[in-house]
């Protein structure tokens, strides 16, 4: 075949051209339908030799795409530098969920890994009839494949043709795709590439400047637009006066219903346009509580779903048992805000022939296809959605909203459009973290041994919208073009392993204060509920300890059940010198979907200003097989100071119907000068253990290792978020 | 509007404008760059940044008018791959960046404080960087970036 055809249809996008459709990429040149059921979905090799992935996740800054490549390499037997990775395309990869719960190596790269390893069984068979000598006689070393009666390569057995290959997909469709192939993958013990350092691959572009970002992606003839959210929750326009922006060149207003947006050809007179429309809006209604009575709201909310998820012996009778000494406390954390580095962008360009484009940087960019063919009455395969690297990430931020108001805004305009927020869009207007109050008890008998465990969660779901795109009725366009949400009721439970023998751990949501364009709507926010729960859970550890007389590590150890537990723990404990460390130490441990961390971490506390210094963080960290100690080491300190920021610093301000935090005045986070001076990291490589993930489980335990250690330093329990200067004075005033 | 002429990255430009609109739009809108971003608009986070002469400014507020017969830098005209900026090359050596969309402000305004501050102290760079704003957390690696520069100038 046509090596350029080839190259047309798997190479990487060139932005600042036209892509083609879903459909044309699909039929060009003789490839498979892209299915999980085809080999050539997965992995394709160029004419020299040189291999791509087709990666249906994406990576904004941890690496993903490298250990996708070396995962790929290992089991094809090609060097790493040779192996490119596409992700995030639709045109180019299936649907593996996009970034979505630090799956990306153990979901996502598991396919891959499959992949690789049957494309090497399906090159050494054909290499083993072109020489002549059985599959069993034949080496690989970086593509060339050698037999006792001469050699070829990949190049010549394939490059730059298909392998029309079939491979049994399990018809599951996101993080649980997955597919069969004969072919078995090598053993953790003949590793070459795989656990080897290697450094990311994204680095280079961003500090130098030479590539794109979503936000730099221009079409030509493209509008720029800004969207008006209302100035209040869930409140209605009365009327708008389109004259008020009439005097700013070729600006224009699109309204539908309560979506109000303005475009014009230049970006700024967009912005001068967004500001000077009027728009009259209803009246509040005052759906929110006063914020200082938000905790009080949710102990008293009627409770909407419970579920008991850990559940052993009888909690009660344990608790209200003769001579047992009872430990009760709740910790309150407010709702957090995504606030990516800036506001969500994407763009969208609709075809003649109706066909669609959309750029974005959501982190699902299968399902913001999805949403866009739903919104604009579309046949999925004809909207290309592209991932380009955006303003940031770390779950369902404006992202998504952005790309949907991009394509509503290119169907009524007819042109190109490029949305892109204003800092309050990324602030006021994300999905939110949830705020909740953790209640929790245990009982002690006359030895000090735990007999009675409990802790109940209770806030707002975790998801009034999806964690992706999909549907409109998630989107705040959808939302306010009058199409009704329908939240999904979900929280979570301490991940962790401790054996006591009355045992109950469990969650309540509350209805939603207004349950359609809401500010404080919530959903995925990195490692969602994570750091939320173990501030509670792992100080209430610590609370147990204290109660019982015991040292904070030696009572986890005395109780955790599940060795990798326990081996991370005592690794903190000796990397930090925990014994020797002077006052201000605090540890805590959590389990996350496999992967277990330990973070011991040592503050200064000035007493005057209220100013909290975090100063010192150990972690240990084993998230089983390690694909890239290097990079892994980045994406932990990534999340330590991340975590350390949401502890000390961040909380949603709003009143009766709005959110009040709009900017980073309003939603201060972590500055320079309250970062750590260090974090050491002890990582615990277990090979024979399939990996679990790591681009979220050490943001969880930084708020309780941080919030012990200001226990130890101060004698005072802060068992309110965050513990910032104005929330640690109050707590050190009353003590 | 009115025309305003000034070099960026070593090109003589002229942009049509008016006198209040920021710096950032002359330089993505009207001249197609990429690399100074919008982050916030308001001169709260830095992802904007780029040297009006030798000053680190924020372009999300720096009026268009204030960058006439003047020289604006800006990250790719800080240094390249074959010809870095020592902090450039230290910010690759230590892969700090992840999400990178704030780079603008760390990179062009620690290049800013070393050039009249080589030898500054752990403080001096805290107190220098502060109001920047870094999403991701990598904090932490930006100081061993900034120290690495340092010795690597030393």
């Amino acid at each position: 075949m046509d090596r350029r055809e080839f190259l047309k249809t798997s190479g990487a996008l060139v932005i600042s051209f036209r892509a083609p459709s879903f459909q044309a990429l699909a039929q060009a040149g003789g490839k498979p339908a892209l299915v999980p059921g085809e080999l050539d979905s997965w992995i394709a090799v160029l004419p020299n030799g040189d291999v791509q992935a087709f990666f249906g996740k994406m990576d904004m800054g941890q690496g993903l795409d490298v250990a996708v490549a070396q995962i790929v390499a290992e089991e094809l037997d090609v060097g790493a530098d040779r192996v490119e990775v596409l992700m995030g395309d639709t045109g180019t990869s299936c649907n593996q969920g996009g970034a979505s719960g630090s799956t990306g190596v153990s979901n996502g790269a598991r396919l891959m890994r499959r992949a690789a390893a049957e494309a090497r069984r399906v090159l050494v068979e054909r290499a083993s009839a072109q020489l002549g000598s059985p599959a069993t006689e034949l080496k690989v070393a970086d593509g060339v494949v050698t037999g006792p009666k001469g050699s070829t390569s990949y190049a010549d057995l394939i490059g730059g043709r298909y392998f029309n290959h079939k491979v049994e997909w399990n018809n599951q469709v996101g993080n649980p795709m997955d597919i069969k192939v004969p072919a078995k993958s090598k053993a953790p013990a003949d590793y070459k590439v795989v656990g080897k350092p290697m450094p990311r691959r994204d680095v280079a572009w961003k500090v130098y400047g030479t590539s794109k970002f979503v936000t730099d992606v221009r079409v030509p003839g493209m509008l720029h637009a800004r969207v008006l959210r209302p100035p209040r929750a869930a409140c209605k326009v009365k009327s708008l006066d389109a004259g008020s922006i009439k005097g700013i060149r070729g600006a224009q207003v699109i309204r539908d219903k309560d979506f109000v947006a303005v475009v014009a050809p230049r970006e700024w007179d967009a912005v001068r346009a967004a500001k000077a429309l009027k728009v009259e809006w209803e009246p509040m209604k005052a759906p929110f509580v006063p914020m200082k009575d938000l905790y009080q709201h949710i102990r008293n909310a009627k409770v909407v779903k419970r579920e008991d998820e850990v559940k052993k012996g009888d909690v009660n009778a344990a608790l209200s048992a003769p001579g047992v000494k009872v430990v009760q406390a709740e910790y309150e954390w407010p709702f957090n805000s995504h606030a990516s580095m800036g506001p969500g962008c994407a763009v969208v360009e609709i075809e003649k022939d109706g066909s669609c484009n959309v750029w974005t940087g959501s982190q699902k960019p299968h399902f913001v296809r999805d949403g866009v063919a739903r919104l604009l009455n579309l046949p999925p395969e004809k909207v290309r959605a592209v991932w380009v690297a955006g303003p940031g990430s770390y779950g369902r931020n404006d992202a998504g909203d952005a790309a949907m108001d991009a394509a509503f805004l290119a169907k009524a305009t007819g042109k190109p459009v490029r949305v892109q927020g204003m800092r309050a869009d990324g602030t006021a207007w994300d999905p939110k973290g949830p705020a909740c109050v953790h209640r929790a008890r245990a009982a002690l008998d006359a030895s000090g041994k735990v007999v009675g465990y409990e802790f109940i969660s209770k806030g707002f779901s975790r998801q009034h919208i999806a964690t992706n795109e999909s549907q409109p009725a998630d989107s705040l366009v959808g939302q306010s073009l009058g199409v009704a949400p329908n939240p999904t009721q979900i929280f979570g439970v301490p991940g962790e392993s401790y054996g006591f023998e009355n045992k109950l751990l469990g969650w309540e949501t509350i209805p939603q204060f207004v349950d359609h364009c809401s500010p404080l709507r919530t959903s995925h926010l990195r490692d969602p509920v994570g750091p939320e729960i173990h501030f509670g859970s792992e100080q209430f550890i610590d609370e147990v300890a204290h109660a019982a007389g015991e040292d904070p590590v030696a009572f986890r150890l005395k109780y955790l059940t599940n060795p990798r537990h326990a081996a991370v723990v005592k690794a903190v404990a000796e990397k930090s010198g925990w014994a020797g460390l002077g006052k201000g130490k605090g540890i805590s441990f959590a389990d996350r979907n496999g992967t277990a961390v330990a973070a011991v971490a040592q503050v200064e506390v000035d007493r005057k200003t209220g100013r909290v210094w975090a100063r010192k963080f150990w972690i240990a960290h084993d998230c089983g097989l390690i694909i890239n100690p290097l990079i892994l080491k980045q994406t932990i300190e990534g999340n330590v100071v991340q975590g350390l920021s949401r502890t000390l610093f961040e909380e949603v301000r709003f009143d009766r119907d709005s959110v009040k935090s709009v900017d980073w005045a309003s939603y201060p986070i972590l500055d320079m000068g309250d970062a750590p001076e260090s974090i050491e990291i002890v990582l615990i490589d277990r090979p024979e253990v399939a990996p679990s993930g790591a681009g979220e489980p050490t943001i969880r335990v930084i708020p309780a290792a941080v919030a012990n250690a200001f226990f130890d330093a101060t004698g005072v329990r802060m068992r309110r978020a965050p513990l910032s200067p104005e929330y640690v004075k109050a707590a050190l005033s009353k003590a | 509007m009115a025309k305003y002429n000034f070099t960026v990255d070593g090109k003589r430009v002229s942009v049509d404008a008016q006198p209040e609109m920021p710096l950032l739009y002359a330089l993505r809108d009207d001249l197609g760059l990429n690399n100074p971003h919008f982050g916030c608009g308001l001169a709260q986070c830095g992802a904007c940044t780029v040297h009006l002469d030798d000053e680190a400014v924020r372009s999300c507020v720096m009026p268009v008018s204030a960058a006439a017969n003047k020289t604006v830098t800006t990250i790719a005209g800080l240094g390249s791959p074959d010809k870095p900026h020592p902090l450039q090359a230290a910010y690759v050596a230590e892969g700090v960046p992840q999400c990178g969309y704030c780079i603008n402000g760390w990179v062009m305004t620690a290049a800013a404080l070393l050039k009249k501050n080589p030898k500054a102290s752990d403080a001096e760079l805290r107190d220098g960087l502060a109001g920047l704003k870094c999403r991701c957390g990598t904090h932490v690696a930006i100081m061993r970036a900034i120290k690495r520069a340092q010795s690597s100038q030393a």
